[in-house]
C-alpha cells in the first residue's frame, strides 16, 4: 500500500517550508497543497483546529501540526537521512536550538518588520543578541548539524526570511562583518539543492516589498 | 562509573518541579541544587548562558536546559517506566499537546492572575478556551498520558496544582468543576498520584510567595 502523505503548507510560511525540506531530504513522496491563509480550507481547519495553522502533515489521514513536532515525527516515521543526531545528549542541544529560533529570534524577527522608524533600533539590537548566540553556536561548524544539514539548519530556515525583512526595510541586522559565520553558512545552505528548492527568495522578496516596502517609502 | 546527575532548579517553580517528577518516576539518583532566582548563582549562569533560567539538568557534568527538552532526555536516557509514548504518531501528539501547554495554556492562565483588573475578564475568557480544549483533548482518559501520567501529565503540573494556589491568592477563578468536570477530575487523580504529591512545593509556602508578589505589585502602582 502506498504511503499517503499530504502537506497543507503556504509557500511564504518558512514553518511550512520546514517539512518541504525534510519530506525531500529522505526522498518521501507527498502531495501539497496550497493553502490561502486568508480564506483557510475547511480541511485545515478540520485537520488543526486548535491552531488553524500550516503547516499540517496528514500521513494515512492522521494530522500532525507544529512544525519542531512534524519534523520530529517525519524523522522517527522515516529513518533514511536522519535529521536529528542519535546520541541523548547531541539531540536535546539540537531541540534547545531549535526552540531558541522559535522562541527568541521569530518573535524578534517578526516585530521588525511591524514595527515603525524609532522601535527598530532596539528590535536590532535584540535580534543581533541572538544571532551572537547563533553565530557562537555555530562556531567552526560547516552547518549548525556539524558536516550534514540537520534539525537545527531546517529551523534555522526563519533566517532566510530575516534577511528578506533586512533587504526590504534597508536595515542592518545580519551583516557580514558582524556574522561572518552565518553568512557563511547561509550561503552553503542557499547552495544545498533541496534548501534551495525550498525557500524562493526573490518571490519573497517581490512579496514582501509589496506588503512592507511602503513603510520604507513613508519614512 | 557512578552517573553523576544534578538538578539546578528552585522549589516553586513548575518547571522544575516537572523535572523531579521524572527523575523520581524513573528512580534515578540526583542531587539537587535550589536556586535564588533574584540572586543566581554563577553555576547556574555557567551551565544556562542562554536563557539563565531553571531547570538545568547536569548529567555527568553535561548541561541540558529547557524543561521539555530535559524531560525528552531522561526519558531517551532512562528507559525504565517510560515518559513518551512508543509509537511515533502518540510521541507527536504528546508534543503537540506539551507544547500547547507551554505556549498558550501557562501564558492565559498566567495572564490571567496578574493582569490588571480592567484586563481580567477578557483574560480569564482566554483562559477558558485553553481550559476547555485540554478538557476536550482528555475525554474520557484517565490522564493524558491515558492509564498511568505521561510527558503531558508531567507539562500540566502547573495546571494541576498552581492554578488552585494562584485562584486563592489572586482572586480569581478558573478550573472551576461546572465548566471544566474533566480537567477537574484529572487533577485530584494527578495530585493523588504518588510521585505528584511528594514533588509538590508546600501550597502555604508557594501561597505565601504569590502573595509576597501581590503585595508588591498593589504598592509599586
Amino acid at each position: 500500500m502506498a504511503e499517503e502523505v499530504k502537506l497543507f503548507g503556504m509557500w511564504a510560511s518558512p514553518f511550512s517550508r520546514r517539512i518541504e525540506v525534510a519530506l525531500k531530504m529522505k526522498g518521501i513522496q507527498y502531495e501539497y497543497i496550497e493553502e490561502d491563509l486568508s480564506n483557510k480550507s475547511p480541511s485545515l481547519l478540520n485537520y488543526n483546529p486548535v491552531h488553524k495553522k500550516v503547516p499540517v502533515l496528514l500521513h494515512k489521514g492522521k494530522p500532525v501540526a507544529e512544525s519542531l513536532v512534524i519534523l520530529e515525527y517525519i524523522d522517527e516515521t522515516w529513518k533514511q537521512n536522519p535529521i536529528l543526531p542519535a546520541d541523548p545528549y547531541e539531540k536535546a542541544m539540537a531541540r534547545f536550538w531549535a526552540k531558541f529560533l522559535d522562541e527568541k529570534l521569530w518573535p524578534a524577527a517578526k516585530k521588525v518588520v511591524l514595527s515603525k522608524g524609532e522601535e527598530h533600533k532596539g528590535l536590532i539590537e535584540e535580534i543581533q543578541e541572538h544571532l551572537k548566540t547563533l553565530e557562537s553556536e555555530l562556531k567552526e561548524k560547516k552547518f549548525f548539524g556539524g558536516e550534514s544539514l540537520g534539525f537545527v539548519d531546517i529551523a534555522a530556515n526563519i533566517i532566510f526570511w530575516l534577511l528578506v525583512v533586512q533587504e526590504t526595510l534597508g536595515l542592518d541586522i545580519l551583516t557580514e562583518d558582524k556574522f561572518p559565520g552565518l553568512h557563511e553558512w547561509n550561503h552553503r545552505l542557499l547552495d544545498d539543492a533541496v534548501f534551495k528548492e525550498c525557500v524562493s527568495m526573490e518571490r519573497l522578496l517581490a512579496s514582501f516589498k509589496v506588503r512592507f516596502g511602503a513603510l520604507t517609502a513613508s519614512k | 562509573m557512578a552517573e553523576e546527575v544534578k538538578l539546578i532548579g528552585m522549589w516553586g517553580s513548575p518547571f522544575s518541579r516537572r523535572v523531579e517528577i521524572a527523575l523520581k518516576l524513573k528512580g534515578v539518583q540526583y542531587e539537587y541544587i535550589d536556586v535564588d532566582l533574584t540572586n543566581k548563582s554563577p553555576l547556574l549562569l555557567k551551565s544556562n548562558p542562554v536563557h539563565k533560567k531553571v531547570p538545568v539538568l547536569l548529567h555527568n557534568g553535561k548541561p541540558i536546559a529547557e524543561s521539555l527538552v530535559i524531560l525528552e532526555y531522561i526519558d531517551e536516557t532512562w528507559k525504565a517506566n517510560p515518559i513518551l509514548p512508543q509509537h511515533p504518531y502518540d510521541r507527536a501528539m504528546a508534543r503537540f499537546w506539551a507544547k500547547y501547554i507551554d505556549e498558550k495554556c501557562l501564558p492565559a492562565l498566567w495572564n490571567a492572575c496578574w493582569c490588571e483588573k480592567k484586563d481580567r475578564e477578557k483574560a480569564v475568557e482566554e483562559g477558558n478556551v485553553c481550559l476547555k480544549t485540554l478538557e476536550n483533548e482528555l475525554k474520557d482518559k484517565k490522564f493524558f498520558g491515558g492509564e498511568s501520567i505521561g510527558f503531558v501529565d508531567i507539562a500540566a503540573n502547573f495546571i494541576g496544582f498552581w492554578v488552585g494556589v494562584l485562584e486563592d491568592v489572586v482572586g480569581v477563578e478558573l478550573l472551576t468543576i461546572d465548566k471544566f468536570p474533566i480537567l477537574c477530575k484529572w487533577r485530584d487523580e494527578y495530585v493523588g498520584c504518588s510521585v505528584i504529591k511528594e514533588n509538590l512545593p508546600s501550597k502555604e509556602k508557594l501561597g505565601a510567595y504569590f502573595r509576597t508578589r501581590v503585595e508588591s505589585a498593589s504598592q509599586s502602582k
